[in-house]
Protein backbone atom coordinates (compact mmCIF):
# COMPACT_ATOMS: atom_id res chain seq x y z
CA UNK A 1 0.00 0.00 0.00
CA UNK A 2 0.91 3.53 -0.82
CA UNK A 3 1.60 5.97 1.63
CA UNK A 4 -1.19 8.20 0.60
CA UNK A 5 -3.30 5.35 0.47
CA UNK A 6 -3.59 4.90 3.52
CA UNK A 7 -6.65 6.00 5.78
CA UNK A 8 -6.22 6.67 9.19
CA UNK A 9 -9.96 6.88 11.50
CA UNK A 10 -8.89 9.26 14.56
CA UNK A 11 -12.88 8.99 16.49
CA UNK A 12 -13.77 11.46 18.66
CA UNK A 13 -16.75 12.28 20.98
CA UNK A 14 -17.88 15.34 22.64
CA UNK A 15 -14.65 15.91 25.04
CA UNK A 16 -12.25 14.77 22.63
CA UNK A 17 -10.08 17.57 22.67
CA UNK A 18 -6.70 15.77 20.40
CA UNK A 19 -8.38 15.16 17.35
CA UNK A 20 -6.91 17.70 14.93
CA UNK A 21 -3.32 17.36 16.08
CA UNK A 22 -3.71 13.62 16.27
CA UNK A 23 -4.86 13.97 12.54
CA UNK A 24 -2.64 16.54 11.16
CA UNK A 25 0.60 14.51 12.20
CA UNK A 26 -0.78 11.55 10.16
CA UNK A 27 -1.30 13.71 7.37
CA UNK A 28 2.13 15.68 8.02
CA UNK A 29 3.36 11.71 6.50
CA UNK A 30 1.37 11.68 3.79
CA UNK A 31 -1.28 9.64 5.09
CA UNK A 32 -5.16 10.22 4.92
CA UNK A 33 -6.32 10.74 8.41
CA UNK A 34 -10.07 11.73 8.90
CA UNK A 35 -11.56 12.79 12.06
CA UNK A 36 -15.10 11.49 12.52
CA UNK A 37 -17.65 11.59 15.66
CA UNK A 38 -18.86 7.93 16.78
CA UNK A 39 -22.43 8.64 15.93
CA UNK A 40 -21.32 9.23 11.79
CA UNK A 41 -19.51 5.91 12.28
CA UNK A 42 -22.14 4.17 13.73
CA UNK A 43 -24.92 5.88 10.97
CA UNK A 44 -22.74 5.30 7.76
CA UNK A 45 -21.21 1.48 9.23
CA UNK A 46 -18.60 2.19 8.16
CA UNK A 47 -15.41 1.53 10.31
CA UNK A 48 -13.62 -0.75 8.09
CA UNK A 49 -13.36 1.60 5.41
CA UNK A 50 -10.23 2.70 7.60
CA UNK A 51 -6.93 1.30 7.80
CA UNK A 52 -5.98 2.34 11.10
CA UNK A 53 -7.98 3.68 14.43
CA UNK A 54 -6.64 6.47 16.71
CA UNK A 55 -8.53 7.26 20.31
CA UNK A 56 -6.76 10.93 20.56
CA UNK A 57 -6.75 12.53 24.03
CA UNK A 58 -9.24 14.91 25.62
CA UNK A 59 -11.63 14.15 28.36
CA UNK A 60 -14.12 12.11 26.75
CA UNK A 61 -17.71 12.95 28.40
CA UNK A 62 -16.52 15.04 30.52
CA UNK A 63 -14.40 12.34 32.15
CA UNK A 64 -17.61 10.95 34.25
CA UNK A 65 -17.62 7.79 36.64
CA UNK A 66 -14.17 7.35 34.93
CA UNK A 67 -11.61 8.71 32.38
CA UNK A 68 -12.67 6.77 29.23
CA UNK A 69 -15.60 4.82 30.45
CA UNK A 70 -18.23 6.13 28.96
CA UNK A 71 -16.84 6.32 25.34
CA UNK A 72 -15.50 2.92 25.91
CA UNK A 73 -19.39 1.13 26.69
CA UNK A 74 -20.71 3.74 23.96
CA UNK A 75 -18.29 2.54 21.73
CA UNK A 76 -19.24 -1.25 22.48
CA UNK A 77 -22.91 -0.33 22.21
CA UNK A 78 -22.50 1.11 18.88
CA UNK A 79 -19.43 -0.04 16.89
CA UNK A 80 -19.41 -3.36 18.28
CA UNK A 81 -19.04 -5.63 16.02
CA UNK A 82 -17.47 -3.44 13.68
CA UNK A 83 -14.73 -3.23 16.29
CA UNK A 84 -14.50 -7.37 16.85
CA UNK A 85 -13.94 -7.51 13.11
CA UNK A 86 -11.10 -4.70 12.75
CA UNK A 87 -9.38 -6.28 16.07
CA UNK A 88 -9.64 -9.98 14.68
CA UNK A 89 -8.36 -8.39 11.30
CA UNK A 90 -5.27 -6.93 13.46
CA UNK A 91 -5.61 -3.44 12.14
CA UNK A 92 -3.35 -1.25 14.30
CA UNK A 93 -5.27 0.96 16.81
CA UNK A 94 -3.83 3.58 19.17
CA UNK A 95 -5.26 5.33 22.42
CA UNK A 96 -3.20 8.25 23.32
CA UNK A 97 -3.99 9.49 27.09
CA UNK A 98 -7.35 9.26 27.18
CA UNK A 99 -7.29 7.34 24.44
CA UNK A 100 -5.37 4.37 26.62
CA UNK A 101 -8.07 5.20 29.34
CA UNK A 102 -10.52 3.67 26.91
CA UNK A 103 -8.36 0.95 25.20
CA UNK A 104 -7.86 0.00 28.96
CA UNK A 105 -11.61 1.00 29.74
CA UNK A 106 -13.00 -1.31 26.72
CA UNK A 107 -11.01 -4.21 27.73
CA UNK A 108 -8.24 -3.99 24.88
CA UNK A 109 -5.18 -3.67 26.83
CA UNK A 110 -3.38 -5.40 28.48
CA UNK A 111 -5.88 -8.25 26.33
CA UNK A 112 -3.49 -10.92 27.85
CA UNK A 113 -6.61 -13.32 26.73
CA UNK A 114 -7.96 -11.38 23.73
CA UNK A 115 -10.74 -8.61 24.78
CA UNK A 116 -11.84 -8.69 28.31
CA UNK A 117 -15.03 -8.61 29.41
CA UNK A 118 -14.04 -5.87 32.45
CA UNK A 119 -10.71 -3.92 32.27
CA UNK A 120 -7.63 -6.44 33.43
CA UNK A 121 -6.20 -2.57 34.80
CA UNK A 122 -6.70 0.58 35.54
CA UNK A 123 -5.66 4.36 34.78
CA UNK A 124 -6.02 6.45 37.81
CA UNK A 125 -6.00 9.75 39.70
CA UNK A 126 -1.70 10.83 39.99
CA UNK A 127 0.29 10.40 42.92
CA UNK A 128 1.00 13.07 44.10
CA UNK A 129 -2.72 14.19 43.38
CA UNK A 130 -3.10 16.75 40.27
CA UNK A 131 -3.05 17.61 36.78
CA UNK A 132 0.50 17.32 35.36
CA UNK A 133 1.37 19.22 32.33
CA UNK A 134 5.66 18.42 31.89
CA UNK A 135 8.11 17.39 29.31
CA UNK A 136 9.15 13.88 30.67
CA UNK A 137 11.44 11.06 29.30
CA UNK A 138 10.39 7.59 27.82
CA UNK A 139 12.81 4.56 27.29
CA UNK A 140 11.58 2.09 24.82
CA UNK A 141 11.61 -1.33 26.95
CA UNK A 142 9.78 -2.79 23.44
CA UNK A 143 11.77 -5.84 21.97
CA UNK A 144 9.84 -5.86 18.58
CA UNK A 145 5.98 -7.20 19.29
CA UNK A 146 4.64 -3.36 19.32
CA UNK A 147 3.68 -2.04 15.59
CA UNK A 148 4.02 0.95 16.55
CA UNK A 149 7.36 1.32 18.02
CA UNK A 150 9.18 -1.89 16.32
CA UNK A 151 11.68 -0.06 14.66
CA UNK A 152 12.86 2.22 17.12
CA UNK A 153 15.66 0.54 18.69
CA UNK A 154 15.27 -0.77 22.28
CA UNK A 155 16.36 1.51 24.86
CA UNK A 156 15.82 4.67 22.99
CA UNK A 157 15.02 8.07 24.73
CA UNK A 158 12.38 9.79 23.93
CA UNK A 159 11.32 13.14 25.14
CA UNK A 160 7.48 13.79 24.68
CA UNK A 161 5.20 15.55 26.91
CA UNK A 162 2.18 14.28 29.19
CA UNK A 163 -0.90 16.36 30.29
CA UNK A 164 -3.49 14.24 32.49
CA UNK A 165 -4.79 14.24 35.95
CA UNK A 166 -5.21 10.18 36.34
CA UNK A 167 -1.80 8.29 33.98
CA UNK A 168 -1.83 6.30 37.20
CA UNK A 169 -1.25 2.81 35.49
CA UNK A 170 -2.36 -0.08 37.91
CA UNK A 171 -3.02 -3.85 38.32
CA UNK A 172 -5.38 -5.55 40.70
CA UNK A 173 -3.30 -5.35 43.94
CA UNK A 174 -2.71 -9.01 44.80
CA UNK A 175 -2.16 -9.88 41.07
CA UNK A 176 0.34 -7.09 40.07
CA UNK A 177 3.70 -8.85 40.14
CA UNK A 178 2.33 -11.81 38.49
CA UNK A 179 0.37 -9.57 35.81
CA UNK A 180 3.75 -7.56 35.27
CA UNK A 181 5.89 -10.86 34.90
CA UNK A 182 3.28 -11.78 32.09
CA UNK A 183 3.35 -8.18 30.29
CA UNK A 184 7.29 -8.43 30.50
CA UNK A 185 7.16 -11.79 29.07
CA UNK A 186 4.54 -11.61 26.28
CA UNK A 187 6.94 -8.06 25.00
CA UNK A 188 4.03 -6.60 26.02
CA UNK A 189 5.56 -3.35 28.24
CA UNK A 190 7.00 -0.45 25.67
CA UNK A 191 7.45 2.71 27.17
CA UNK A 192 8.13 3.36 30.75
CA UNK A 193 9.31 6.61 32.44
CA UNK A 194 12.76 7.71 32.95
CA UNK A 195 15.31 10.70 33.53
CA UNK A 196 17.36 11.89 30.63
CA UNK A 197 20.00 9.11 30.72
CA UNK A 198 17.49 6.22 30.53
CA UNK A 199 17.52 5.74 34.06
CA UNK A 200 14.19 4.17 35.19
CA UNK A 201 12.10 6.82 37.52
CA UNK A 202 11.78 3.94 39.93
CA UNK A 203 8.63 4.87 41.08
CA UNK A 204 10.26 8.35 42.05
CA UNK A 205 8.76 11.75 41.51
CA UNK A 206 8.72 13.78 39.00
CA UNK A 207 10.95 11.47 36.81
CA UNK A 208 7.95 9.28 37.23
CA UNK A 209 5.42 11.76 37.07
CA UNK A 210 2.15 10.06 38.10
CA UNK A 211 3.01 7.18 40.65
CA UNK A 212 2.57 4.54 37.98
CA UNK A 213 3.19 0.76 38.29
CA UNK A 214 6.72 -0.13 37.10
CA UNK A 215 6.99 3.42 35.74
CA UNK A 216 4.84 2.01 32.86
CA UNK A 217 3.81 4.56 30.19
CA UNK A 218 2.96 2.42 27.26
CA UNK A 219 2.00 -0.92 26.87
CA UNK A 220 -0.02 -3.05 23.67
CA UNK A 221 -1.70 -6.35 23.34
CA UNK A 222 -0.38 -9.72 22.83
CA UNK A 223 -0.97 -9.46 19.15
CA UNK A 224 1.79 -5.68 19.35
CA UNK A 225 -1.19 -4.13 17.19
CA UNK A 226 -3.03 -2.17 19.96
CA UNK A 227 -1.16 0.33 21.90
CA UNK A 228 -1.81 2.55 23.84
CA UNK A 229 0.52 5.60 26.05
CA UNK A 230 -0.31 8.32 28.29
CA UNK A 231 2.39 10.85 26.55
CA UNK A 232 1.15 12.76 23.86
CA UNK A 233 3.37 12.31 20.69
CA UNK A 234 1.40 14.67 18.79
CA UNK A 235 2.50 17.26 20.62
CA UNK A 236 5.91 16.73 19.82
CA UNK A 237 5.77 16.17 16.08
CA UNK A 238 7.40 19.12 15.36
CA UNK A 239 10.69 21.61 16.51
CA UNK A 240 8.66 24.36 17.06
CA UNK A 241 6.33 22.02 19.86
CA UNK A 242 9.70 21.63 22.21
CA UNK A 243 9.93 23.68 24.84
CA UNK A 244 13.50 24.86 24.65
CA UNK A 245 13.45 25.78 21.33
CA UNK A 246 14.33 29.72 21.44
CA UNK A 247 17.71 28.84 23.30
CA UNK A 248 19.08 26.45 20.48
CA UNK A 249 20.52 27.43 16.99
CA UNK A 250 19.91 24.40 14.91
CA UNK A 251 16.61 22.18 15.74
CA UNK A 252 15.87 19.03 14.17
CA UNK A 253 12.82 19.82 11.30
CA UNK A 254 10.64 17.54 13.80
CA UNK A 255 10.68 15.87 17.50
CA UNK A 256 10.47 12.87 18.96
CA UNK A 257 7.00 11.94 18.69
CA UNK A 258 7.19 11.48 14.96
CA UNK A 259 8.81 7.90 15.39
CA UNK A 260 5.59 6.64 16.68
CA UNK A 261 3.28 7.71 13.30
CA UNK A 262 6.25 7.36 11.15
CA UNK A 263 6.56 3.19 12.30
CA UNK A 264 3.01 2.34 12.07
CA UNK A 265 2.67 4.22 8.41
CA UNK A 266 5.88 2.31 7.56
CA UNK A 267 4.24 -0.93 8.90
CA UNK A 268 0.93 -0.37 6.61
CA UNK A 269 2.93 0.36 4.13
CA UNK A 270 4.98 -2.84 4.25
CA UNK A 271 3.08 -5.02 6.29
CA UNK B 1 -42.70 -1.10 40.45
CA UNK B 2 -40.00 1.64 40.88
CA UNK B 3 -36.42 1.26 43.17
CA UNK B 4 -33.96 3.59 44.05
CA UNK B 5 -30.45 1.68 44.01
CA UNK B 6 -28.09 3.39 46.08
CA UNK B 7 -24.87 2.28 44.30
CA UNK B 8 -21.45 2.76 46.29
CA UNK B 9 -18.27 2.81 44.36
CA UNK B 10 -15.24 2.61 47.01
CA UNK B 11 -11.34 2.06 46.34
CA UNK B 12 -9.82 -1.83 47.53
CA UNK B 13 -7.53 -1.91 50.63
CA UNK B 14 -3.99 -1.71 49.29
CA UNK B 15 -4.26 1.17 46.84
CA UNK B 16 -3.07 4.63 46.99
CA UNK B 17 -5.60 6.87 48.02
CA UNK B 18 -4.15 10.36 46.78
CA UNK B 19 -7.74 12.19 47.13
CA UNK B 20 -8.07 10.93 50.75
CA UNK B 21 -4.83 11.90 51.69
CA UNK B 22 -5.34 15.25 50.38
CA UNK B 23 -8.27 16.05 52.13
CA UNK B 24 -7.05 14.73 55.31
CA UNK B 25 -4.07 16.58 54.86
CA UNK B 26 -6.36 19.72 54.81
CA UNK B 27 -8.21 18.56 57.37
CA UNK B 28 -4.94 18.85 59.06
CA UNK B 29 -4.24 22.17 58.69
CA UNK B 30 -7.76 23.54 59.73
CA UNK B 31 -6.85 22.18 63.45
CA UNK B 32 -9.06 18.96 63.10
CA UNK B 33 -7.38 15.67 64.40
CA UNK B 34 -7.58 13.84 61.42
CA UNK B 35 -6.29 10.05 60.85
CA UNK B 36 -7.95 9.32 57.86
CA UNK B 37 -9.84 10.10 54.76
CA UNK B 38 -11.70 7.72 51.98
CA UNK B 39 -13.66 8.91 49.49
CA UNK B 40 -16.44 7.40 47.33
CA UNK B 41 -18.98 8.13 44.76
CA UNK B 42 -22.69 7.19 45.51
CA UNK B 43 -24.88 6.85 42.92
CA UNK B 44 -28.63 6.84 43.06
CA UNK B 45 -30.01 4.92 40.34
CA UNK B 46 -33.98 5.23 40.02
CA UNK B 47 -35.08 2.65 38.07
CA UNK B 48 -37.97 -0.16 36.75
CA UNK B 49 -38.19 -3.58 37.58
CA UNK B 50 -40.68 -6.28 38.38
CA UNK B 51 -39.57 -7.29 41.78
CA UNK B 52 -36.61 -7.00 44.36
CA UNK B 53 -34.39 -9.29 43.03
CA UNK B 54 -34.92 -8.29 39.45
CA UNK B 55 -33.85 -4.66 40.69
CA UNK B 56 -31.11 -6.03 42.58
CA UNK B 57 -29.56 -8.16 39.28
CA UNK B 58 -30.19 -5.15 37.54
CA UNK B 59 -27.96 -2.78 39.87
CA UNK B 60 -25.00 -5.59 40.24
CA UNK B 61 -24.91 -5.36 36.05
CA UNK B 62 -24.78 -1.41 36.23
CA UNK B 63 -21.83 -1.72 38.80
CA UNK B 64 -20.04 -4.68 36.71
CA UNK B 65 -20.64 -3.02 33.52
CA UNK B 66 -19.98 0.49 33.92
CA UNK B 67 -19.74 1.78 37.82
CA UNK B 68 -17.44 -0.16 38.78
CA UNK B 69 -13.48 -1.08 37.53
CA UNK B 70 -12.86 -4.52 39.25
CA UNK B 71 -9.28 -4.03 39.49
CA UNK B 72 -9.24 -1.47 42.13
CA UNK B 73 -13.12 -0.91 42.88
CA UNK B 74 -15.74 -1.68 45.50
CA UNK B 75 -18.75 -1.66 45.45
CA UNK B 76 -22.48 -2.00 48.02
CA UNK B 77 -25.82 -1.69 46.85
CA UNK B 78 -28.46 -0.81 48.47
CA UNK B 79 -32.08 -0.92 47.50
CA UNK B 80 -35.29 0.78 48.63
CA UNK B 81 -38.75 0.19 46.87
CA UNK B 82 -40.20 3.78 46.20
Amino acid sequence: MKTQEIKVCVMRVGGTNCDAETARAFQELGAQAEIKHINELAKHNNLLDYNMLVFPGGFSFGDYVRSGVIFARSLNTKLGKQMKQFIDENRPILGICNGFQILVEYGLLPGFEGTSQYPEAALTTNVPQGFKCKWIYLKNENKGKCLFTNKIPQGKILKIPIAHGEGRFLFPVEKEKQLLQKLIDNDMLVFRYCDENGVPANGVYPTNPNGTYYDIAGICNKEGTIFGLMPHPERAMYWWQEPDWTNKTHMTQYGDGKIIFENIINHLKNP
Amino acid sequence: MKYAAKIEVSLKPGHSNPEGETIAHLLKELNYQVERVDVSKVYTVTLEATTLVEAKVKAEEMSKRLLANPTKDNYTIDIVEQ
